[in-house]
């Protein structure tokens, strides 16, 4: 396997080299070279920002379709919370795990199953160690997880090593399905129905464990419709009566939602990767030590704001607002049942977050220093635009890319020998 | 007091920093985190070095009529000046006592002059030195990288 698996990958067909995906990423893991962008996989985080900002949709997650379910016995998915956002009001929760069924799956488990037995586990977590770490910080968003661990590797300590409502949905059904029919855990494929990126990355290069008990995923965009065409034929008609968790587990979907149904009272919710930083930037100071619980989410307004949704995230909160009113609660998990989970290591991190150096220009500070060195003269050449047209995304990250052999000074359009990119070729 | 051996053979970063401008302190603080990043500092050395350079910021802009921070990195250290212009602290001793401020209310309301600035600075440091007159307050630190 790839070291550095990710998930967003670049279609250079649809490419024109516009910069638009480069000016927008959160961790400058964008450049632009032969009129292509290119994505430096050591420092993607795979917030999918920039699948949303490219005008050309060249930018997209590497996700299975539904031909994946052929090489597995018995098929089940696990559709992301947020896919019940993704349909107009009048659509209830079964309506919709029935119509993700009939596109032929033998089983739909619900995710929010997953939530609510998380949220019993975060419970617990912030019970023991909610007094020595302040705060605590979410890991819901492996997007966030993997900022934390290479820009802010101070904090990984504060960081809930809990699993992620997929990861403990996959674990639960997979079980579940083993016991009642006898399949081996190979002949099983669970497939979870993503908004997500990181979701996809997470499942291939998993944070916090050893094994993904989810086999892959397909993303709500590819199949939406699909399922919308059978949510027509279902809508008001008898489904089957799916297992399905709380109303507040629903709400992960959304931003606050977690710490909403934790019954948190001081606690930071924050949207967005750069906003994140900025809190993250306060908990480093220490100007955060009076805060109990930090949710913070990639996406804009939370999970509804994932890159491979269809539905505007916003119109998609509403959706939720109209679903909750008419949703009855699933079913209660035990407290104890949860606990003993986590205890034999099945639903909580048993393997240790390394931090990753992506902004180090040497493992050899003498040599770091002398190219931060060359970068501060160069970058005082530099006019200071940021306006990207070399190929990087500000004059800042074109020195350290020239210095660190990526890029030639030439490609500034400020530079004497120009030839930007071949540009004025065209 | 001279913390710094020779001036050729430093990178040395400047930050102005503007009285009463709340928005922008932390912007020295944040970018010494990042060059300390590239440099590859322990992480525990760089996140004391920002909290120093913080507090710093936030002193000048709450107590003096503004100034300027001053970074010279070595591979070994890194010494930070904090030089304001005035008005100068009158009791250094009482200034350095946790808890004590001279802060107004309206900073404080900001969440600001918890006087824990001073105390704050020295506990991150591995030498830390203060001298005030009526004109100007100097607070010289330096941090060691502790390498090898």
């Amino acid at each position: 396997m790839n070291k550095y698996f990710h998930s967003v990958i670049l279609d250079s067909e649809k490419c024109t080299g516009c910069t638009n995906c480069m000016q927008k990423c959160p961790t400058e893991a964008l450049r632009v070279k032969d009129k292509k962008a290119i994505i430096l996989n050591e420092r993607c985080i795979d917030c999918g920002n920039c699948i949303i900002a490219c005008p050309y949709h060249a930018q997209k997650a590497v996700a299975e379709n539904l031909d994946a379910l052929k090489n597995y016995k018995y098929k089940i998915a696990i559709p992301a919370t947020t896919l019940y956002g993704q349909f107009m009001s009048e659509v209830n929760v079964d309506t919709i795990l029935q119509s993700v069924k009939d596109l032929g799956f033998d089983y739909v488990y619900d995710e929010v199953i997953g939530s609510d037995l998380a949220r019993i586990l975060i419970k617990n977590y912030i019970k023991i160690h909610g007094n020595n770490t302040k705060p605590l910080i979410s890991s819901h968003c492996p997007s966030i997880t993997r900022l934390i661990q290479s820009k802010f590797p101070t904090l990984m300590n504060n960081i809930v090593k809990i699993e992620s409502p997929m990861e403990i949905a996959a674990r639960l059904v997979k079980l579940k399905i083993k016991e009642k029919y006898g399949y081996e855990l190979s002949e099983i494929g669970v497939f979870y129905i993503t908004p997500c990126p990181a979701k996809i990355t997470s499942i291939k290069n998993p944070i916090g464990i050893k094994k993904s008990y989810v086999d892959g995923a397909i993303s709500i965009n590819e199949i939406y419709g699909d399922i919308y065409k059978n949510i027509k034929k279902n809508r008001g008609k008898e489904t089957e009566n799916f297992m399905s968790g709380s109303t507040q587990g629903i709400e992960w979907a959304l931003a606050g939602g977690q710490s909403k149904s934790l019954n948190l009272t001081n606690y930071i919710v924050v949207d967005g990767v750069e906003n994140a930083c900025k809190i993250f930037e306060k908990i480093e100071l220490g100007k955060l030590n009076h805060i109990d619980y930090v949710e913070a989410l990639a996406c804009t307004g939370g999970c509804v704001g994932g890159a491979l949704n269809v539905e505007n995230p916003f119109v998609a909160e509403n959706n939720f607002r109209n679903l909750l009113k008419e949703n009855k609660d699933g079913i209660t998990i035990n407290e104890k049942y949860a606990i003993d989970l986590c205890k034999a290591g099945f639903v909580c991190w048993t393997e240790e977050l390394i931090p990753k150096e992506i902004d180090e220009l040497s493992s050899d500070i003498r040599i770091a220093f002398k190219k931060m060195e060359k970068i501060n003269k160069l970058v005082k050449e530099l006019p200071g635009l940021d306006c990207g047209s070399c190929g990087s995304p500000t004059c800042q990250a074109f020195a350290e890319d020239v210095v660190n052999g990526l890029s030639s000074i030439e490609f500034c359009v400020f530079s004497k020998n120009n030839d930007t990119q071949g540009y004025d070729n065209k | 007091m001279s913390l710094v051996n020779s001036e050729a053979g430093l990178i040395k970063l400047e930050y102005d920093i503007v009285q009463n401008d709340f928005s922008r302190a932390g912007e020295a603080s944040s970018n010494l985190k990042k060059v300390l990043k590239q440099l590859g500092v322990p992480h525990q050395i760089i996140r004391r070095v920002a909290i120093a350079a913080y507090e710093a910021e936030i002193n000048i802009v709450i107590h003096s009529n503004g100034g300027k921070i001053t970074a010279k990195i070595s591979p070994e250290y890194i010494v930070l000046i904090a030089k304001d212009n005035g008005p100068g602290i009158k009791d250094i001793k009482l200034a350095m006592t946790e808890g004590y401020s001279t802060a107004s209310n309206k900073v404080r309301e900001m969440g600001f002059g918890a006087g824990m600035g001073l105390p704050n600075i020295k506990r991150c440091a591995d030498v830390f030195d203060i001298q005030s007159k009526k004109d100007s307050t100097q607070v010289t630190i330096k941090i060691s990288f502790n390498l090898e």
